[in-house]
C-alpha cells in the first residue's frame, strides 16, 4: 500500500500588499564576482534580493551596473538605507532609491553603533513614521526587542526584520525566545534579518514561526556560495514545514518508544 | 565656463549646462541614474530643463550590491 503524507502546505504571504512566493530573501553585496552572485541567487530561489544605493563612479571604466545581472522584471528589488547613520540620512537614501522607479518597498536601517552595526532604535522609528506616511512600505531592519518591534508596527512598518546576531557575523540566531515573541505579537510580518551563518541557523529561525529570512554574507562568504545558497533553500523549507507541522512539546524525561509490554521474563 | 560639485568631486562644466548635459559629458545613461540636484530629487523627464549654476551640488547615484 502506497500512502502519501499530507504535508503540511505552506502558503504565499504578503507585505505592504505584495504576494511573496520564496521566504527567503538574499542580499546582492560582497560576492566574489558577479558571476557567483547570480548563481548563488538561482539556486536560493529568491524572489527578493537586496540591492544599497550609491555615488556613480564618474572616471571609473563602465563597468556594467548590477541591473545587468538581476532582471528587475524577475526580481523583486529591495533597496536598503543600509551605511545611514541617521534618520535623515536613511530618509534621503530611500528616496532616492524609490525614484529608480521600481517599487516603493525599503529596506530600513539606520545604524546606531558601526562596532556592532546594531541600529538607533530612536532614528529607526522617526524615519519610519516619516516614510511610512510619504507612501513607502517600510521593513525596518531592527534589534530583536519586543518593544521596539510594537512601536515600529505601530509607527506603519509594513513588516518588522529583527536581527538574528550582528551583521555579518554568522553567530546564527541568538534568542530564538525574542524572535518567537516578536512574532506571537506583532500583525504585520516578521522576516529576520542578519547573523544567520549556515543551514541549521536558517532552520532554527524558520521553526520560530517567523514569515521570512534575509540573509547576505551566509551566502557570499561560503566557499562554495550557490552550494549554500542551496543548502539555505532546504532549510527554510524545512524550518517553515516543520514549524507548520508543530513540533513534540520538550520535556526533561525520558518516555521510551517502544511498548513496555512483552518484555521476556 | 563654470564649477559645480558632482559626487563630492569638483567638475568644471558650460555655462548654462543642464543635468542632461552633465550626465552626456560623463557618458552616464540617464535610465540607470537618479540624479540629486542641491538635494533635490530631479525626475528623468526634467534633466534636460534642469540648469546648473555656479557652486551647485550634484548626486548621481545608482543600485550596487547590498545586504
Amino acid at each position: 500500500m502506497t500512502v502519501t503524507a499530507d504535508l503540511a502546505r505552506d502558503v504565499p504571504f504578503t507585505i505592504g500588499g505584495h504576494t511573496f512566493h520564496s521566504r527567503l530573501f538574499v542580499g546582492t553585496g560582497k560576492y566574489r564576482s558577479n558571476e557567483d552572485m547570480v548563481r548563488a541567487i538561482e539556486a536560493s530561489g529568491a524572489e527578493v534580493v537586496t540591492v544599497a544605493v550609491r555615488r556613480v563612479p564618474l572616471d571609473r571604466g563602465r563597468e556594467d551596473g548590477i541591473l545587468h545581472y538581476l532582471d528587475p522584471k524577475r526580481f523583486f528589488l529591495l533597496a536598503n538605507t543600509a551605511g545611514c547613520a541617521t534618520a535623515d540620512d536613511a530618509i534621503r537614501y530611500a528616496r532616492l532609491a524609490r525614484e529608480a522607479g521600481f517599487n516603493d518597498f525599503v529596506k530600513l536601517e539606520v545604524i546606531g553603533d558601526q562596532e556592532t552595526l546594531l541600529p538607533d532604535v530612536a532614528g529607526l522609528l522617526e524615519a519610519t513614521r516619516v516614510l511610512a506616511r510619504d507612501g513607502f512600505k517600510v521593513l525596518a531592519y531592527t534589534n530583536d526587542d519586543l518593544v521596539t518591534a510594537l512601536r515600529l508596527e505601530a509607527a506603519g512598518a509594513a513588516a518588522v526584520m529583527p536581527l538574528a546576531s550582528p551583521i555579518g557575523s554568522g553567530l546564527g540566531l541568538l534568542n530564538p525566545f525574542s524572535v518567537r515573541t516578536i512574532k506571537h505579537r506583532l500583525t504585520v510580518p516578521v522576516v529576520v534579518d542578519a547573523g544567520v551563518g549556515t543551514a541549521s541557523d536558517a532552520c532554527l529561525t524558520m521553526e520560530q514561526g517567523v514569515d521570512g529570512i534575509l540573509m547576505n554574507t551566509a551566502l557570499a562568504a561560503a566557499r562554495d556560495p550557490a552550494a549554500m545558497a542551496h543548502a539555505m533553500r532546504l532549510a527554510v523549507e524545512a524550518g517553515r514545514t516543520a514549524f507548520l507541522a508543530g513540533r513534540m512539546p520538550r520535556r526533561e524525561i525520558a518516555v521510551p518508544s517502544s511498548p513496555l509490554e512483552g518484555m521476556l521474563d | 565656463m563654470i564649477e559645480v560639485v558632482v559626487n563630492g568631486e569638483r567638475r568644471t562644466v558650460p555655462v548654462d549646462a543642464t543635468l542632461l548635459d552633465l550626465l552626456g559629458s560623463l557618458q552616464l545613461d540617464p535610465r540607470v541614474v537618479v540624479v540629486e540636484h542641491n538635494r533635490q530629487i530631479v525626475r528623468r523627464p526634467e534633466l534636460e530643463r534642469a540648469r546648473l549654476a555656479p557652486g551647485d551640488a550634484v548626486e548621481l547615484v545608482h543600485f550596487v550590491g547590498g545586504g
